[in-house]
């Protein structure tokens, strides 16, 4: 692992190119993963620690302590300059730039200290509340298994209909096939918003608003993986075909015990493409789906950001809960992408 | 095991015909061999007579029944491929077994048609493993095992020892002709190499462009070939063949003039005219040396041990030397072409007979 990490151009020592490359992608690796793990980061922050001017990396937070004589906790301050320097205060309230303070050793006197020369005592906290919170008090559960529910269903009935039409378009001759082809490669060109509005229609007079089918339904034909499929089968030889048929095999049966079986690598690439668009779907069923309880996660995350107030803990709290399956889905998966995608000629 | 006929038989993609018209007969039981160069048709009518390619005109009939409509799966043939098209994803066993549950066949007697099929073809260690892990004569004995175990009507062979090495191909030629006398099944082999089609074939069909040349057994084709395409495609290495003119036609024996060769004696010959061009041809194995024959030079000369090619300056004759020769190139030798061993060809190819009444084999025997 080790070898592979510090691989070489030149033989024993690092060439110019080396130096590049691994800049390059060092800087990727930056932009790519430090957004994520600043949101992660960040999930572990109380409200307190995320509302810390400057913004803190760890999930540090103020401390609050107990002073006798006081209904709640007090937090606590590291007095920077005049005659209190290098004492802890509690702050008993704030009037413009000054605060009052109080030492908590001494309850009585009240201090007064300029806000700059103060700084909040902080430690290092993990809020594990936020998910806990997340989970029991907004009715998590039911957001991810509609979630899971319409993404699990979609994919199945995607990688179907997506290997049936693409059967039929790579390994049977009929007049139009070219056309039909085309056809379906130029809806990729029609806007998803175009077709909102007609689309919110038809689900509406079929009577699917509201319904978890109706997320479903129009998004299982998908002309990206009708091609991806058609691409790996025109690569299956017709020969392997032709002795199925030899072998008393139905046309259906070829489809189910040879044809599928063999596109496994392509099966495999749009079922990933299809977890994460299903998953990662927000306008569409934000169209459809305007009962909270047939909310799915986004739509959940969406109405989390109030009008007034926004519970930022918390929001992050349930985008990490949201990113993890497919994050664990995509890692175990990853692999047939490249193999997929090499063999099917898709970008 | 059933008759297979075909009765007028074409196919045409739009306006360009493969095969055109075609009359054949094959008999139960027998092992019969499409032979042709490539682009012939043998595989298209392979094709068609299993069904995988549909007859635009004609009927093909097995066992006494047309079957032109009737779909490849429902027609009982069994195809091996050149390519042989076992399921990659699939171990042998399950090749085997495809095409028995596909008919619904109950799970012991498939089991016991796969082991039998597998003992006789050896490949009882294998049948747990994916075709990628074989090797290509093993393959190709899971091709024709998963043949086997179907019991079909009609085996039907496309290429099937074309990948294989020299030495694999000859072994599986003995292994498939011991297998059809063990089954006596009617058999049809497609093939371009002619050394297959005579050692395994009961019945020779050459094929040529769409059309048959010649149908008979091997050795028929090998002696009285019906035109110089069937003549020069049956034998190895092929028959000579000298371009000449006739010079004379005495009821005694007829005389052509060959380039460079002079005047060679034909023996008695029908139909010939002074002034007509024809062509001769004659096998390597049968031009002979003679001091008193013809002098020619000798180009280049082929030991393979236990017998010799020598190859001539004049028209590249091949001239066959049983066991180990002397010459070498540059050196002239003396050559006598057998009048009866000579073939004659019409300029449209056709073969012109012996005089009836004189077979050209009398004198040789």
């Amino acid at each position: 692992m080790l070898r592979f990490l510090l691989a070489t151009r030149g033989r024993g020592h690092a060439d110019w190119t080396d130096w590049a490359c691994y800049i390059y992608l060092v800087l990727g690796v930056l932009m790519m993963f430090a957004p994520v793990a600043w949101l992660a980061l960040s999930s572990l922050k109380s409200e307190a620690g995320l509302d810390q001017y400057p913004p803190t990396v760890l999930p540090y937070e103020p401390v609050h302590i107990a002073v006798a004589g006081q209904p709640t906790e007090l937090p606590l301050f590291h007095v920077t300059a005049g005659s209190h320097a290098g004492e802890d205060l509690a702050e008993l309230r704030r009037i413009g730039l000054q605060a009052q303070m109080i030492d908590p050793k001494a309850p009585e006197t009240i201090i007064r200290i300029p806000v700059r020369d103060r700084q909040p005592v902080t430690h290092l906290h993990a809020a594990w509340t936020n998910y806990t919170d997340v989970i029991s008090r907004f009715n998590f559960l039911q957001y991810f298994w509609n979630s899971s529910f319409i993404t699990v269903v979609a994919t199945v009935i995607t990688l179907l209909f997506n290997a049936m039409a693409a059967f039929a378009l790579s390994k049977y001759r009929f007049r139009g096939r070219a056309t039909v082809f085309v056809v379906i490669l130029a809806t990729l060109m029609i806007p998803p918003t175009i077709v909102l509005v007609p689309n919110y229609l038809i689900a509406s007079t079929l009577g699917l608003t509201n319904s978890l089918w109706g997320v479903i339904w129009p998004a299982v034909a998908t002309p990206t993986g009708v091609f991806l499929l058609r691409q790996y089968m025109l690569t299956l030889p017709d020969e392997l075909l032709d002795a199925a048929r030899m072998d008393h095999a139905s046309e259906w049966r070829l489809f189910w015990r040879i044809v599928l079986p063999l596109s496994a690598p392509a099966l495999a690439v749009l079922a990933i493409f299809s977890v994460m668009w299903r998953w990662n779907d927000f306008l569409w069923p934000m169209v459809v789906l305007d009962r909270s309880e047939k909310f799915t996660l986004q739509l959940a995350l969406n109405s989390f950001q109030g009008e007034l107030t926004t519970s930022w803990n918390l929001l992050l709290a349930m985008t990490v809960l949201t990113l993890i399956p497919v994050t664990i889905l995509f890692a175990l998966l990853q692999r047939y992408i490249t193999q997929g995608i090499a063999s099917s000629g898709v970008k | 095991m059933a008759s297979l006929l075909l009765r007028g038989v074409k196919k045409s993609y739009g306006a360009v015909n493969i095969i055109h018209d075609l009359d054949l007969d094959i008999a139960a039981g027998e092992f019969v061999v499409f032979v042709g160069p490539s682009g012939c048709g043998k595989s298209t009518l392979l094709r068609m007579i299993c069904g995988l390619e549909t007859v635009t005109e004609g009927d093909v009939m097995i066992a006494g029944r047309r079957v032109n409509d009737i779909a490849a799966a429902q027609r009982g043939l069994a195809l091996v491929f050149q390519s042989y098209a076992l399921y990659p994803h699939m171990t042998v066993r399950q090749n085997m077994a495809f095409g028995l549950e596909n008919l619904k066949t109950p799970k012991a007697e498939i089991e016991n048609r796969i082991n039998e099929a597998a003992r006789a073809l050896r490949l009882e260690p294998y049948l747990n493993r994916r075709p990628t892990a074989l090797s290509g004569g093993q393959r190709q004995r899971v091709a024709i095992g998963r043949a086997i175990v179907r019991e079909p009507r009609v085996f039907l062979f496309d290429e099937p020892l074309s990948n294989l090495d020299a030495e694999l191909r000859v072994s599986m030629r003995a292994e498939l002709t011991q297998l059809h006398r063990r089954l006596g099944a009617t058999m049809i082999y497609v093939t371009h190499d002619q050394v297959e089609a005579m050692t395994m074939a009961q019945k020779i069909v050459v094929l040529r462009a769409g059309r048959i040349e010649q149908v008979g057994a091997p050795l028929e084709l090998y002696n009285h070939p019906v035109n110089q395409f069937v003549a020069g495609f049956i034998g190895s290495p092929r028959m000579n063949f000298l371009p000449g003119r006739v010079r004379e036609t005495d009821p005694d024996g007829a005389v052509v003039d060959v380039d460079g060769l002079g005047a060679i004696p034909v023996g008695r010959r029908q139909g010939l005219t002074a002034g007509e061009p024809v062509t001769l041809g004659i096998r390597p194995e049968h031009l002979q040396q003679d001091a008193d024959g013809l002098a020619v030079t000798v180009t280049t000369v082929e030991q393979l041990g236990g017998l010799s090619y020598v190859r001539l300056v004049n028209h590249d004759l091949v001239v066959q030397i049983a066991g180990q020769t002397q010459l070498c190139a540059g050196s002239t030798i003396g050559l006598h072409l057998p009048p009866e061993r000579l073939h004659i060809f019409a300029p449209d190819g056709t073969a012109i007979p012996a005089a009836t009444n004189v077979s050209p084999f009398a004198a040789v025997a």
